[in-house]
């Protein structure tokens, strides 16, 4: 069949648009049905696209047969694709990761290009693993600790913040995990003790408070909560127990929230990851959250 | 059924649903059968004080159920783009999420109560109503089954009424479109096969030799839902006093099942349904004759055959096989022309009326549904491509999609509808006024394209902010990043989503004012507006 080019555009075959159109001679309601045939573009469109399946299903994995289904002559898999784009890029990165990992952790700040390497990659497992709770731009959020200030609860050195991250804090599934927990003190002092201390904490860091009830609070406070916080509430990063006399606060320094804190107590967990994350990869968050700012 | 039995029955349903209420295991299950307690006692003392009034014959066009669809799609449209608007806001504005509401309206909650008020309730309504409307006119016969069509009416409202304060209460499948729970599911089967028995006694009684075309969208519309919705939800209830299940199949079998379900209730509900109501309305508003008979049947077949394979390009590059993504993909791609012919054969209807564009507003609401869905049924084989399914895939690139599909088609074209039929179901003059339609569709066109337009910059930027990698192949942006980034298109996307309800609710007003303030066709006024020929 030949067909002149600019006809395949036209709406339709007929030959004189302007001609009376031809009706089927069904009526329903007062519709009538013209009865022009296929618009050209429209069945060499649809011709087109099916031949374009059927080629594609030759090319691709298509059709399921008995034991598996017809490969496609591409020889492509969706898996296959990922493991290979996987492979590329570990392999490319494979020698700055083994350097990381052999490194000792305090000379890694020293390398330039290893620090670099680090600070890219542990940017990126902070996104994907830590901003859930410290926040994307880790500025923390409540009862999960900032990590832009020198204020550390467990230690603010490479290598203590490596720990804090391999084997977490308060993670049951994890021998090694820091640990330490504060009470919950109503059912060990009386009320008014509580709501006293409450007054001291205030005092000690610089807020606000009721001289009376503080001055009470401070014998509590030495009985209570001195073993772990300190005398002056410094805290103690050996227990992980934090500064009760400074600005910064997890749950908030309020009148409220401390005296909620002093009674319920608190637990908040943070999970080991070195079951789910490279050795590499905890190296270069360690080396990424050292660097924010708050750094030993 | 005579008297008697209807009692009996509803005396029986009521005191089931007593008995279940009392041992109802959640509180979404207590409140449905509360409801379906109300309902079937109302129903029992009502028919109990007719008993021995004499049944009136009726003759004619059954248009009362019509006229009854005509006010529920409206209603039921507003409350869906209200929600819309809702959380939509809730996106861009979280705190929206109110701490009191937590657990009711709260988006998680709301946004199912959202996608089926528009797509079951508006949408469901829509064909429901104009599928009666049509399906009498183009066979010359009264619907067939006398009340059964009430029946089906108040059944579908049942329904959506349990359904969405299931919904609130936390009962949910979790399948997408298919939330309502193992007990709604069964009464909507009840109910579709009452729809199904009464289209097609209407059908099989009908004076004309030939059946039209917009009858075999109905037909397979009403047909392939009901074998969707029969395999979709194939699930063992915990309870039998609880709305709990357990989805039969699991896994990958699950989510496949699940998708060819839910792209085949966008195929055949979304596009073959409102193109049975695109083939009588347009014709019978531009008073033209269809274009083509044959491109009719030859894009029928291919939709409905085609339309059906194409349900697996939802998962590609998950854990379903490649060969299936494969035919998911191809299947897609051979979609686009049988698609574009019910375009084709919509707008070439038009043509010797296409100054009717100029004057009659209700011509360019349809005009441009039909342009939306062109549109919208060539983005779609371009999105099912593994290629570009690989960037547009979980972004709001889809939720433009389905919203050009939804506000432009589906909308415009039962907007278009209800223009038409509120003249003629009241016996009206005319419309009330043309300026006002004229108002609701551009308000409807900017909001759409402002939607569309800040879904699919979002939607592209977050795509590729998620694929950004850096010389070491280190992600550069976390998913907070993108939130972040959104906010901007997320606010454009509520103020479309804002003009597109006030459209709707201008055409509330309209059809209002066309029922109680135009005179009917015997009493002309002279300032009565006139439509335009």
């Amino acid at each position: 069949m030949r067909i002149e080019p600019k006809r395949i555009w036209k709406m339709s075959g007929n030959p004189d648009r302007d001609q009376e159109p031809e009706f089927t001679g069904h009526e329903w309601d007062g519709i009538r049905e013209c009865n022009n045939p296929l618009p050209r573009w429209w069945l060499w469109t649809l011709y087109a696209t099916i031949a374009w399946g059927v080629g594609y299903m030759v090319a691709y994995p298509a059709l399921p047969l008995i034991e598996r289904a017809t490969p496609g002559i591409l020889g492509y898999s969706t898996r296959a694709e990922l493991a290979e784009d996987l492979e590329v890029a570990s392999a490319a990165n494979a020698p700055l990761d083994d350097r990381l990992v052999a490194t000792n952790l305090n000379e890694i700040a020293s390398l330039t290009d290893l620090r670099e390497y680090a600070i890219r990659g542990g940017a990126a497992v902070f996104r994907n693993y830590c901003s859930q709770c410290h926040g994307s731009g880790a500025g923390g959020a409540f009862g999960y600790p900032n990590l832009l200030d020198d204020d550390w609860i467990w230690g603010g050195d490479i290598e203590a913040i490596h720990f804090s991250v391999s084997h977490g804090i308060r993670d049951d599934g994890d021998a090694d995990s820091r640990y330490s927990e504060m009470p919950a003190f109503t059912e060990l002092i009386e009320s008014d003790e509580i709501d006293n201390v409450t007054e001291f904490v205030l005092k000690l860091s610089n807020q606000d408070h009721d001289p009376k009830m503080a001055g009470l609070g401070a014998t509590v406070f030495e009985e209570q909560c001195s073993i772990c916080h300190g005398e002056e509430g410094r805290g103690d990063r050996e227990q992980g127990s934090p500064n009760v006399a400074d600005a910064i606060w997890i749950y908030g320094g309020d009148r409220e929230t401390v005296r909620q804190t002093i009674a319920n107590g608190r637990f908040t967990v943070m999970p080991s990851w070195r079951e789910r994350l490279t050795e590499s990869q905890i190296r270069q968050v360690s080396v990424y959250v050292h660097q924010l700012g708050g750094g030993e | 059924m005579n008297n008697t039995v209807q009692i009996l029955v509803l005396a029986t349903v009521a005191l089931i649903a007593a008995i279940a209420a009392n041992y109802a295991r959640d509180l979404a299950y207590f409140a449905n059968m509360l409801t379906v307690l109300l309902v079937s006692g109302g129903l029992f003392i009502w028919k109990v004080k007719r008993v021995g009034e004499p049944k009136e014959v009726q003759t004619g066009y059954e248009d009362g159920v019509v006229r009854a669809g005509v006010i529920a799609t409206v209603f039921w449209g507003i409350v869906g783009f209200l929600v819309g608007l809702i959380i939509a806001l809730q996106l861009a504005f979280p705190v929206l999420n109110f701490e009191w509401a937590e657990g009711i309206a709260n988006f998680g909650r709301l946004r199912p109560l959202h996608t089926s008020a528009v797509i079951f309730a508006f949408g469901g309504n829509a064909l429901i109503a104009t599928s009666f409307y049509i399906v009498q006119r183009t066979t010359a016969a009264r619907l067939w089954g006398g009340n059964l069509c009430w029946f089906v009416f108040w059944g579908f409202q049942l329904f959506i009424v349990l359904a969405a304060t299931g919904y609130l209460l936390g009962a949910t499948q979790s399948k997408e479109y298919a939330e309502p729970e193992w007990h709604l599911d069964i009464w909507l089967t009840v109910v579709w096969v009452a729809y199904l028995a009464v289209f097609l006694g209407t059908l099989i009684r009908r004076k004309e030799p030939h059946i039209y075309v917009a009858n075999w969208f109905f037909l397979s519309f009403i047909v392939t839902i009901a074998m969707l919705h029969l395999v979709n939800n194939i699930s063992i209830p915990v309870s039998i006093f609880g709305s709990k299940s357990v989805q039969l199949f699991s896994g990958v079998q699950d989510a496949m099942t699940q998708w060819w379900y839910a792209h085949n209730a966008v195929g055949f509900f979304l596009t073959a349904g409102f193109l049975g109501m695109m083939y009588y309305f347009i014709p019978k508003q531009a008073n033209r004759p269809v274009y083509s008979y044959k491109l009719s049947i030859v894009h029928f077949w291919s939709l409905i055959f085609m339309y059906i394979w194409a349900g697996p390009h939802h998962l590609h590059y998950t854990a379903l096989p490649d060969w299936a993504s494969t035919l998911g993909m191809v299947f897609s791609v051979m979609l686009w022309m049988p698609s574009w012919g019910g375009m084709v054969n919509g707008l070439m209807t038009l043509s010797g009326a296409w100054d009717k564009l100029r004057t009659d507003p209700i011509i360019r609401m349809m005009a441009v549904a039909v342009a939306f869905y062109g549109m919208a049924t060539f983005e779609g084989p371009v999105m099912s491509i593994r290629a570009v399914n690989s960037l547009s895939h979980y972004t709001d690139w889809t939720i433009g999609h389905v919203h050009s599909g939804a506000l432009g088609w589906n909308g415009m074209i039962t907007f278009g509808a209800l223009y038409f039929l509120v003249p003629k179901l009241w016996k009206r003059d005319g419309l009330y006024s043309l300026n006002l339609v004229s108002w609701h569709f551009w308000l409807a066109t900017i909001g759409i394209v402002f939607y569309a337009a800040s879904m699919w910059v979002t939607g592209i930027m977050e795509g590729l902010m998620w694929r950004e990698v850096d010389s070491h192949g280190f992600l550069v942006n976390s998913f907070a990043d993108t939130v972040v980034a959104k906010y901007p298109m997320y606010l454009i996307r509520a103020a479309g989503g804002g003009l597109y309800l006030i459209g709707a609710l201008l055409m509330c007003y309209n059809l209002w004012m066309t029922v109680a303030r135009t005179r009917t066709e015997t009493g002309r006024i002279a300032d009565a507006p006139v439509p335009a020929e």
